[in-house]
């Protein structure tokens, strides 16, 4: 039981860490609370079904495209909807609310309600410490770890992601020193909707998919980034982790821990946020009265 | 004064006259009032009672929020919590311990409230997106107690089968739109009131608060308190109506339901989340009637919510308002837009002093 523990804890924390880390780079740069995160998600694990299964694409090009698709779509989302809104707060955090609703509606619409089976894209077990862990599920783990390194490479080492960590920092000082915020703000978008449509083609073939499959990880990741801290990339991917054992501990050592593994993550959520408000990692932002 | 009747009928018109009629927007809460009161009368359709009954109560739920979210600025993202308090509540005392509902709607209220107690305290060091996010968890952690302990909850199924108020269907309509009108009126007095100006200053700056002396503890927990209770109240009601709490009363897309009605109708109004529910949701359930619109009734809802949003971002309620009333500048009492003297103080209203008004207010 420890060696699943250990297993399942790992390979959720990673799956987790993708969701959370861009959702906390949107808010960190845009102060966007973008709850259509995880819908964006779920559009890249059905995409890639539609190309996968229907279209008989190949499994890389089926994914490659679904992530550019939805990636595109979220961009042209911003565009017409959260920027025309962006000063009112309230309008940008119902804008999308609605966003996530239309994209569920949309695919119960064109997929219908049930679960929908995609076959692995690497079939076949291995047998690590006792524990036997389907390809697929390595092949998530993987995927999460590059992934989460090209982030930080990408943050820590190139000129956009500068323009980034500069805009979270301080959105007005970076203005002034020239940068295209509104553009910083975009290229954020797209790349935090990239890191979350890569999730959701990898998790596939894994997870159920549905159109309501957005909102169970949509909970656990905001429990995530606030619990690591609002805004901040090292808060979010240790939360992930913590997050991802608390779960699999709840559901293998407990009666009942599956019906009990979203309560007890957020208990412990809201544990850390009595004994610390601004989360693990967070700044606390008393000085934005 | 030799005839009573008719002098208090004269009384009543100059009341009438002087005070609602002046402003469209008093008017039009008289038609409204009038018309929820007289509907069993101008169309008893059990369909139509039926809509409408879950419009009023889901109108409280509103209000409620918007009381805790845009006056006091605790944007809670986990509302439906009080709800679904109030609602389980009230069914296990009724159905467990076989008290009469008209005794369980108040303890599921009280329930409620002191889960907003309980809310509110583990809150109290919590602001902004912090709070909103972690007011999403609570109503999540007591759908898992309730799915891990069926026999006490129903689990997923519920409790079925409840007692109603009263038989009548007309009768329970003017049960949920009485209730209605006194919860709602009651919050619009309270936010009106030196209570809500504190709210709405902690809302603005909540240190400047404090440091006018004011217990700023109190007050946040008075408010979650209280929304808690008309929540607490509106879900009692509902599950009775009915006739079964189950855990829908309690789920994320309720809690982000009212969200949108709040922000939707113009938050820190309370008639706005109101008049917000009394248009979207009899609009769902309009649309959700045609074959052909069944299915797509979620979709069509949220892309007029997106739209409405694109054009007024600051709510529905106040871009009427603003429509049919200017604000006096020199009393900052609103008038007609129809009239070129302010009705109390009589300065000029004119094109010029619109705009001077609209600046003023930005």
């Amino acid at each position: 039981m420890f060696e699943d523990i250990l297993v399942t804890g790992l390979i959720n924390g990673g799956v987790y860490a993708l969701l959370a880390v861009g959702f906390s780079l949107v808010f960190g740069v845009a102060r966007i609370v973008n709850i259509a995160h995880t819908a964006f998600y779920m559009l890249a694990a059905y995409c890639f079904y539609a190309l996968l299964v229907k279209a008989h694409f190949g499994f890389a090009l089926a994914g490659l495209t679904a992530v550019v698709a939805v990636v595109a779509l979220s961009v042209l989302s911003y565009k017409l909807v959260i920027e025309p809104v962006r000063e009112h707060e309230s309008a940008v955090l119902i804008a999308t609310i609605a966003l996530a609703l239309i994209f569920q509606e949309l695919m119960l619409f064109s997929f219908g309600g049930n679960f929908l089976g995609i076959p692995s894209t690497l079939e076949g077990t291995v047998t690590v410490i006792g524990v036997k862990i389907a390809y697929q599920r390595l092949l998530i783990l993987a995927v999460a770890a590059l992934m989460l390194g090209a982030t930080w490479a990408l943050l820590y080492r190139t000129r956009l992601g500068l323009a980034i960590r500069a805009t979270a920092n301080d959105l007005e000082v970076a203005n002034l020193m020239g940068m295209n915020v509104q553009r910083v703000a975009m290229a954020t978008v797209a790349i935090s909707v990239a890191l979350a449509a890569i999730a959701g083609v990898v998790v596939a073939p894994v997870f159920v998919v549905d159109p309501f499959m957005w909102l169970s990880p949509l909970v656990t990741m905001l429990a995530i980034v606030v619990l690591g801290g609002l805004g901040s990339m090292k808060g979010s991917l240790i939360g992930a982790f913590i997050i991802g054992y608390v779960e699999a501990i709840t559901v293998f050592a407990l009666p009942q821990g599956s019906f009990l593994k979203g309560a007890v993550a957020l208990s412990i959520m809201v544990i850390v946020l009595l004994v610390r408000p601004e989360g693990l990692f967070g700044v606390s932002f008393e000085e934005e009265r | 004064m030799r005839n009573p009747i008719a002098f208090a009928a004269r009384w009543l018109w100059v009341e009438l006259k002087n005070e609602v009629f002046v402003l469209p927007s008093r008017s039009l809460v008289l038609a409204w009032v009038a018309t929820i009161l007289l509907l069993p009368v101008i169309y008893p359709d059990p369909y139509i009672l039926r809509v409408a009954v879950l419009t009023c109560l889901f109108a409280v739920f509103a209000a409620s929020w918007d009381l805790l979210a845009g006056y006091a600025g605790q944007v809670n993202f986990g509302h439906a919590l009080f709800f679904g308090a109030g609602a389980y509540g009230s069914a296990m005392l009724s159905q467990k311990l076989g008290l009469s509902p008209w005794l369980t709607i108040w303890l599921g209220a009280a329930i409620a409230t002191l889960f907003g107690a309980v809310t509110g305290y583990l809150c109290l060091r919590l602001r902004g997106s912090y709070l909103s996010l972690a007011t999403l968890a609570f109503p999540l952690i007591v759908i898992g107690l309730l799915f891990a302990f069926p026999d006490a909850s129903g689990g997923e199924l519920g409790i079925s089968g409840l007692r109603s108020l009263a038989t009548s269907r007309t009768a329970n309509y003017y049960i949920a739109a009485i209730a209605m009108l006194i919860l709602v009126f009651g919050m619009w007095k309270i936010a009106d009131s030196k209570f809500g100006i504190v709210l709405h200053a902690i809302r603005d700056d909540e240190v400047a608060v404090r440091a006018s002396g004011i217990n700023t503890t109190h007050y946040k927990l008075a408010a979650f308190a209280i929304a808690a209770f008309c929540a607490g109240m509106a879900g009692a009601l509902l599950a009775h109506f009915i006739r079964i709490a189950d855990p829908s009363t309690l789920a994320t897309a309720l809690s982000f339901q009212v969200v949108i009605w709040g922000i939707f109708g113009g938050a820190a109004t309370i008639y706005g989340p109101v008049a917000a529910v009394f248009i979207l949701y009899p609009l769902t359930e309009w649309l959700g009637s045609f074959k052909a619109f069944g299915e797509l009734r979620l979709l069509i809802f949220a892309v007029i919510v997106l739209l409405v949003l694109l054009f007024m971002p600051r709510g529905l309620s106040p871009w009427v308002r603003d429509k049919i009333e200017t604000e006096c500048p020199r009393c900052k009492q609103r008038n007609g837009v129809w009239r070129s003297v302010c009705r109390l103080c009589g300065a000029g209203l004119g094109v010029a002093a619109r705009a001077n008004g609209a600046s003023a207010r930005q």
